[in-house]
């Protein structure tokens, strides 16, 4: 009997980093979004934590974009 | 010649019932949490999985070669051991959504075909080691990865994000968890329709229709998408309500982060070439997420019940397969007996199913807005009485099910059933 242990092992890696990333970045792009929120409630604005939300978003919607490529490849 | 046809005919119908049983019951992986946390309504949801599903059955040509993958030798199988194989499956499949249990549609359909082949062609057609590494570990490690990835997932979410109750907060974990949610069935899609394909290619080719090797016909990809976008619509409520609700009680974080954890370790899992089940991934998820929250719990006598369920799919489906092999060795009328069974079987757990029904109107008991309203003890008491409670029991009942429906001669009319097959 041969178990791939290497392949599992790379299976739980890259799932377990991928995952912790991609929600970081996500509720990282959110809470920039938040500040930029409560910063218009104060009539002022956050540029760069605005800017900075989107590249969040933009990078989570690449590794998106990335899984329907695997899906269809 | 007759003959044969006839039964080329049963079996692709039988193949594109299965497809159908696997669409509603896996509806659970891609939408149950989104369905729970209120992210979608839950008509919305299973519309938009169902959509999704039939895309991805077009987005790939690269049909299953084999559809045990080594675990059964598949030269020389006749169509009969396909048709028990499936009845096999297809039966497990309605008993685990009756009790309202995820559990693997591919192990089913294993679990089918080990029987079948074991009964034609005796222990030297099927492959033990590879039974162990597709199956035994995958489902061991398929909770742990996702579960885990989710678990430090939604840790890291509350940690990073201070203000929860913001307006922007609400509307991007909607949005995520619809991203994921589509994901995965977009993969369930191309995956699990594309393995009918297999099953009713390999079938045309036992029969000479078409040649070794050759692509499916283009009737066969249009009838594997629809039937499993059709189960996918109807939706699995009671699978759905497990995964939601059943197993722990979901915040749109842990939904988000439970739903990106399934999506990563589906897709990751099958392009690192060590493929886990879908089902096992998304449940798994589901509990790590559970866990990963300050105070949340996991129902473990629900999730002990799921893994009885785990554990029990291989041996029950590949029983019945076996016992349907061996009416189908029997001549043309024991392959007439095994399609009455099989409807007859739905049939009953059908108007079983009808005593409490659970659909999109009960699948949250809080939907909607009432989503804190609502004391968590109703919750667990509504699942309480639809799933049979101890887990103990749950293999009794089940065999005794099982044995029931294959063996007695069913109490319904087989000429009119409400099976879910008649619907396809």
């Amino acid at each position: 009997m041969k178990i791939d242990w290497a392949a599992l092992g790379s299976v739980f890696g890259v799932s377990l980093v991928a995952t912790v990333v991609l929600v970081g970045l996500f509720t990282l792009g959110i809470v920039g979004l938040t500040k930029q929120e409560e910063a218009a409630a104060r009539g002022g604005s956050a540029a760069l934590a605005r800017t900075g939300a989107y590249a969040c978003f933009g990078l989570c919607l690449a590794a998106v974009a990335y899984g329907i490529y695997l899906i269809v490849v | 010649m007759e003959h044969i046809t006839l039964l080329l005919a049963i079996v692709v119908v039988t193949a594109l019932v299965f497809d159908f049983t696997n669409g509603f019951h896996d509806t659970a992986n891609a939408m149950a949490t989104t369905i729970s946390t209120g992210a979608l309504k839950p008509k919305t949801a299973v519309a938009m999985s169902a959509v999704l599903n039939l895309i991805g059955a077009f987005l790939s040509v690269e049909v299953a070669k084999t559809i045990s993958g080594g675990i059964i030798n598949e030269e020389g199988i006749r169509t009969e051991v396909i048709f028990a194989a499936l009845v096999g499956a297809i039966l497990w499949n309605l008993l685990t959504w009756l009790l309202g249990l995820p559990s693997s549609s591919s192990h089913a359909l294993f679990g089918g075909l080990i029987g079948a082949a074991v009964m034609s062609a005796g222990w030297a057609a099927v492959n033990g080691s590879t039974i162990v590494t597709k199956v035994l570990i995958p489902a061991v490690a398929a909770p742990l990865v996702a579960g885990l990835a989710a678990m430090f997932a939604a840790k890291l979410t509350y940690r990073i994000n201070a203000n929860p109750e913001a307006k922007a907060t609400a509307k991007g974990y909607r949005a995520g968890q619809i991203a994921s949610a589509g994901l995965v069935s977009l993969a369930h899609g191309t995956n699990d329709a594309q393995k009918t394909m297999g099953i009713i290619t390999l079938a045309l080719v036992t029969q000479g229709v078409v040649a070794p090797g050759s692509n499916p016909p283009l009737w066969v990809v249009v009838s594997a998408g629809v039937a499993i976008a059709l189960g996918t619509y109807l939706g699995g409520w009671r699978i759905i309500r497990t995964m939601g609700k059943g197993l722990t009680d979901l915040q749109p974080q842990q939904g988000f982060a439970a739903q990106t954890s399934a999506a990563t370790v589906i897709l990751a899992s099958s392009h690192l070439g060590f493929s886990l089940s879908t089902t096992q991934s998304c449940s798994g998820a589901v509990m790590g997420a559970g866990l990963g929250r300050k105070g949340g719990v996991v129902r473990w006598s629900t999730a002990t019940r799921m893994f009885v369920a785990w554990g029990l799919t291989l041996p029950a489906a590949g029983l019945v397969g076996a016992g349907a092999e061996f009416l189908t060795k029997q001549g043309p009328w024991g392959i007439a007996a095994v399609a009455v069974l099989l409807v007859a079987g739905s049939a009953v757990i059908w108007s079983l199913s009808r005593r409490k029904p659970v659909d999109h109107h009960n699948v949250t008991a809080d939907d909607l807005d009432a989503a804190d309203a609502e004391p968590a003890g109703v919750v667990t008491t509504a699942i309480a009485a639809v799933t049979p409670p101890p887990a103990g029991s749950v293999a009794a009942v089940t065999d005794e099910d099982l044995k029931a429906t294959i063996l007695t001669p069913a109490p319904t009319d087989p000429t009119a059933p409400p099976a879910p097959a008649a619907k396809v």
